[in-house]
C-alpha cells in the first residue's frame, strides 16, 4: 500500500526528477512574473496594489495544506507505525513555514495601501500567525530533543494540534466579521475573480507548488543520506 | 513603459517590496536546502572511502547507498 513512499523507490525517483522540476519552475516563474506584473489588469478598487495577490495567496495557500499534509501524515505514521511518514512529514516543514512568512509579510505590505495599517488583529491574520507559531514548534521540536523517540513524538503532537488551526483560517472570514476579505476563488461555488487574474494567480500556484516539491526532495534525500551515514558507522 | 511599470501609480514601492521579498525567500531556502544536502553527500563519501573493502562490499549491496554512489560518478571505491 505504501510502496511508492518507500524510501528506496522515492530516493531514486527523487534524483531523477528533481533537475526536470525546479527547470519547469523557472519557466513557470518567469511567466507567472511576466503575467502578474506585466500582463495582467489593475484592479478598479485597488489598483496595482491588487498585484500581490499573485505571491500572497499562493503562499496562503501552500502553506496551509502543507501543514493540513504534516498533520495527515503524523496522524498516519501514529495509525500505521510508518516513520517514513514522519521523515516525509519533517521535510514537508520548511517550505511550508518559508510560505507562512510570505504570507504574513506580502499579506501586511498588501494591508498598508488597501486597509491603511500593516497589521491588525483579525481572525484569519491571527490564525495565519499562530500557524506560522506552530510550524516553528515543529521545526524546532526536530532540533531541540536528543532522543529520537522524544522528536517524533513531540512533533506528532504539535502536528496533530496545529490540525485543528487550519478549518479556523479557512473559515475565519466566514465565521467572524473581519477586516480580511472572504475568498474571491472558489472550488465549489462561484469564483468573484476575472479570468484574466485567474492565469498568473494559476501560473504563480503551479509555480510554488514545484518549487516546494523540489525543496521536499531536496530535504528528503538529505535526510536520507543522514540516516545512511549513521548506517555507515554501525558497519 | 518602464517607469510604469516601476511606478506603478505610486504602487511600485508595496508591489516590488512584496515580489523581492518572496523571491528572496525562495532563493534563500533553496540555497540552505542544496548546502545541507551537499555536506550529507561529503560526509556520505568521506565516511564511504573509510571503510574496508570488505565493508565497501557489503554497503554497495544497499539500494540507496548505490544511487548515492551513481549520482557523484567521480569518486571510486
Amino acid at each position: 500500500m505504501f510502496k511508492i513512499i518507500n524510501p528506496n523507490n522515492l530516493f531514486g525517483t527523487s534524483n531523477k526528477i528533481r533537475k526536470v522540476l525546479f527547470f519547469l519552475f523557472i519557466i513557470l516563474i518567469v511567466a507567472g512574473l511576466l503575467e502578474a506584473l506585466w500582463f495582467s489588469p489593475k484592479d478598479y478598487i485597488q489598483n496595482h496594489a491588487v498585484r500581490i495577490m499573485y505571491v500572497h495567496v499562493p503562499s496562503a495557500w501552500i502553506s496551509l495544506g502543507t501543514f493540513l499534509a504534516i498533520g495527515v501524515l503524523s496522524i498516519f505514521s501514529f495509525i500505521f507505525k510508518n516513520k517514513n511518514f514522519l521523515i516525509i512529514s519533517k521535510c514537508l516543514a520548511s517550505s511550508g513555514f518559508m510560505f507562512n512568512i510570505v504570507a504574513l509579510v506580502t499579506g501586511s505590505i498588501w494591508g498598508k495601501p488597501t486597509w491603511g495599517t500593516w497589521w491588525a488583529w483579525d481572525a484569519r491574520i491571527t490564525a495565519m500567525l499562530l500557524l506560522g507559531i506552530f510550524y516553528l514548534m515543529y521545526i524546532l521540536s526536530w532540533q531541540v530533543f536528543e532522543k529520537e523517540e522524544t522528536k517524533q513524538k513531540v512533533s506528532t503532537i504539535i502536528a496533530i494540534l496545529g490540525i485543528v488551526n487550519v478549518p479556523i483560517i479557512k473559515f475565519s472570514v466566514d465565521w467572524w466579521s473581519t477586516l480580511h476579505q472572504s475568498s474571491s476563488v472558489n472550488i465549489l461555488s462561484e469564483s468573484t475573480i476575472h479570468s484574466s487574474m485567474i492565469v498568473p494567480l494559476v501560473i504563480m500556484m503551479v509555480a510554488f507548488v514545484i518549487f516546494s516539491a523540489v525543496i521536499f526532495l531536496m530535504k528528503y534525500n538529505s535526510e536520507i543520506i543522514k540516516l545512511k551515514n549513521k548506517g555507515l558507522d554501525r558497519l | 513603459m518602464i517607469e510604469r511599470l516601476f511606478s506603478m501609480e505610486g504602487y511600485g514601492i508595496f508591489v516590488w517590496a512584496a515580489f523581492g521579498f518572496t523571491l528572496f525567500c525562495c532563493s534563500a531556502l533553496y540555497l540552505i536546502t542544496k548546502v545541507q544536502l551537499v555536506k550529507q553527500e561529503k560526509k556520505f563519501f568521506v565516511k564511504f572511502g573509510k571503510l574496508t573493502q570488505e565493508k565497501i562490499e557489503i554497503a554497495k549491496k544497499q539500494k540507496i547507498n548505490k544511487e548515492i554512489l551513481v549520482s557523484k560518478p567521480n569518486y571510486n571505491f
